[in-house]
């Protein structure tokens, strides 16, 4: 058993799929002798061989097609996108042939592929690298959007995709890769998507959020706790599609939600979940529900990124405030 | 991926001109046709050229193709069917590229290629669900693994290198074909898709149905390179032209690019220069662009009459047979048509019910909703 961070979940899930079914491939840019830029895909090509870990030209609009066409032919393709930054040209093929290929084929073809790109702030990088626009993706119908945030759901998230029989794609929260060491058991047991997790319990206040900004939002949780205020913390996790039961079950506790993302506000997914929980749980509310998220600019270099993320101090202001209504 | 071998060997042949230069390499596009306009064979002919039943085949489907096209219009025009892509002029193509291909091989079609989906074995009933607006007229019951037709310019192109990646992984005999637009020449992904073929070296053939015209825009506005074709040489890859009105050409050079693929001798590019008769679509109104002269010189090289008088020269044909094999055709499209207007609409729930492998919880009370009839509520 080893304790290994998100990035090394992330490897040993892979090395396991391909382990499993020989018609899993990874492909991208750098995948191969490199291991990926962030090390993702680290001595797959000598476990796999250059059949099976496939490093491509840089184009990504084709790495996704080239995957769409793989899987209708019987491939399961990993497919990686280096950064989300350079992932929009890919959304036409989501849109138009990865999420749509069974529909349109009334379940004669379909699209077993997984895409994989890092994508949030924080860590200083360059222009185009730290922005999180998974609502774009989430709004595709047919396609998974996924997003793990601890080595173990990495891991098993990450093994869930690459398994199921439609396109999904997996966004790795880069500032995470590193940041924590779990012990995860390389059993090939993988957990349920389109589910949300419960990463801490509590009574007084919902905090929903997912990706790299549940390490905040678990640390307001402990920070509120100490004032008395008892938050439960819920990862979404699967992002499309959005199984609003167990966030509007806790709300129905708690009474009060406050939701935390990075990306900008407007349009954000944190919209979707406030409209749902409009929906299902108004009679249930004691307070207006919250977002604390980026602002509708563009993300900032990293002079000024710390201002622009949801830090934990937000968070538990916001929390603080919402809890102020009767 | 292993690259293939000698990759960073010098072009042979290389010619010194003078101190500063060296010439590194030369190219040349070569352009194929067996048949003239008039039907008279040039050279010497493939062998399928000297087959009767399998000339008669050709012009067969090319017929069929076209009486397809004919009651199409109709029916878009009678507002029976939704907005549709005419292949006139352009059947030599589709039949040529089909009838080189096998079972084994996958064809990866664009939205004007019904002629090569007939004869893949898509049926007539199929094509005209599929254009009049019903999922199920690409769930064909023939060719299981051919994709279906690909609306976005140029998207499929890289499909076609992924299905021929996964033939070859997966040592699978066949080749994915696709077949495109000139249009399609401008767009990223076919640079992208012949790159990548070309770089693993797949069992794939890319063929551009160069009609003239990208719905308004002619091939000259297109792009200033003298042939479609020389594309291929960016990407390392075989490219020729074809005589697009020429079928026997076509399905020679596409028969040799599929031998190829198959061998392992990677992909090949085929521009077919052929011409869009009619319009773009039934919305489209090609009078606002071109010259009616234009359309009328292109009519004597159209593709049909062609191969008819070279039937004809042998004896292989008679207007007793033509006459018999239109009124054949017409019957057998307008059952078919006349199937297709028969065939109700699919429930409504049709719409979850291949969105994914099975319908995720998150979705049950927007299927329940719609068979409320209803839009969501409160929940």
């Amino acid at each position: 058993m080893a304790e290994v961070d998100i990035l090394g979940a992330i490897n040993l899930a892979l090395s396991r799929a391909m382990t499993d079914d020989p018609s899993v491939i990874v492909m991208g840019e750098d995948v191969g002798i490199d291991g990926g830029v962030f090390r993702a895909t680290n001595g797959l090509i000598k476990s796999f061989g250059a059949d099976r870990v496939i490093d491509t030209p840089i184009a990504e609009a084709s790495i996704a097609g080239v995957a769409v066409g793989a899987a209708a032919e019987g491939l399961k393709p990993v497919a990686e996108i280096q950064f989300m930054g350079f992932l929009y040209p890919v959304i036409d093929q989501l849109v138009n042939h990865a999420g749509r290929m069974r529909n349109r084929t009334r379940g004669r073809l379909s699209c077993p592929m997984v895409l994989r790109a890092p994508f949030g702030g924080g860590v200083h990088a360059p222009e185009h690298h730290s922005e999180s626009t998974e609502a774009m993706l989430a709004h595709i119908p047919g396609v998974r959007v996924v997003i793990p945030s601890s080595p173990k759901r990495a891991y098993g998230l990450l093994l869930a995709a690459i398994r199921d029989p439609d396109p999904v794609v997996f966004l790795e929260p880069k500032r995470l890769y590193h940041a924590m060491k779990e012990e995860v058991v390389d059993d090939g047991e993988a957990l349920a998507l389109d589910t949300c997790f419960t990463l801490r319990e509590g009574n007084d206040l919902t905090l929903v959020t997912w990706g790299a900004m549940t390490r905040e939002t678990l640390a307001a949780g402990d920070e509120l706790s100490k004032a008395g205020i008892e938050a439960e913390v819920i990862d979404v996790a699967t992002l499309n599609p959005y199984d609003d039961s167990m966030i509007a079950a806790s709300v129905l506790k708690t009474g009060r939600c406050v939701i935390v993302h990075e990306a900008a506000r407007s349009g954000g997914f944190g919209a979707e979940i406030a409209a749902r929980l409009a929906d299902t749980s108004l009679m249930s509310l004691l307070a207006p529900i919250a977002r604390v998220t980026g602002y509708d600019t563009v993300m900032p270099l990293p002079r000024l990124e710390a201002h622009y993320m949801p830090s934990t101090a937000r968070v538990v202001a916001v929390a603080r405030q919402t809890m102020e209504y009767a | 991926m292993k690259l293939p071998a000698g990759t960073e060997k010098p072009v042979e042949g290389a010619v010194r001109s003078g101190a500063e230069r060296c010439r590194v390499a030369v190219f040349a596009i070569d352009c194929r046709r067996y048949l003239e306009t008039d039907g008279s064979p040039v050279g010497t002919l493939p062998d399928f050229a000297g087959d009767r039943d399998a000339v008669r085949e050709l012009y067969a489907k090319m017929v069929l193709s076209r009486v397809f096209d004919e009651k199409a219009i109709a029916l878009q025009r009678t507002g029976r069917l939704g907005t549709y892509a005419s292949l006139l002029g352009e059947e030599a193509v589709g039949v040529g590229v089909a009838s080189a291909m096998s079972d084994n091989d996958v064809l990866l079609p664009s939205f004007r290629e019904h002629a090569a989906q007939l004869v893949r074995g898509v049926s007539l009933k199929e094509l005209f669900l599929c254009w009049g607006g019903d999922e199920r007229g690409s769930d064909f019951v023939g060719p299981r693994r051919d994709f279906p037709v690909c609306i976005p310019v140029a998207g499929h192109l890289p499909h076609a290198a992924g299905a021929a990646l996964a033939m070859k992984l997966g040592n699978k005999p066949g080749a994915a074909v696709a077949i495109t637009g000139d249009g399609a020449t401008s767009k990223g992904e076919f640079y992208e898709a012949i790159n990548m073929a070309g770089v693993w070296q797949l069992p794939a053939v890319f063929v551009v149905a160069n009609n003239g015209w990208a719905i308004s825009v002619s091939r000259a506005a297109q792009t200033r390179a003298e042939t479609l074709a020389q594309k291929a040489i960016a990407a390392g890859i075989h490219g020729e032209q074809v005589d697009g009105n020429d079928v026997v050409a076509v399905r020679q050079v596409t028969s040799e690019a599929l031998e190829r693929a198959r061998k392992g001798n990677g992909p090949s590019l085929i521009e077919a220069l052929t011409y869009r008769l009619g319009d773009h679509t039934t919305a489209d109104d090609a009078r606002r662009y071109r010259d009616d002269a234009e359309v009328s010189r292109h009519w004597k090289r159209e593709p049909v009459a062609r191969l008819r008088a070279f039937m004809m020269q042998r004896n292989w044909w008679s207007k007793d047979e033509e006459q018999a094999l239109l009124q054949r055709f017409s019957g057998e499209v307008a059952a078919a048509a006349d199937d297709y207007l028969a065939t109700p609409a699919e429930a409504p729930e049709a719409m979850f019910a291949h969105l994914y492998a099975s319908l995720p919880k998150a979705l049950h009370d927007q299927l329940e909703a719609l068979r409320q009839g209803g839009d969501l509520g409160n929940g």
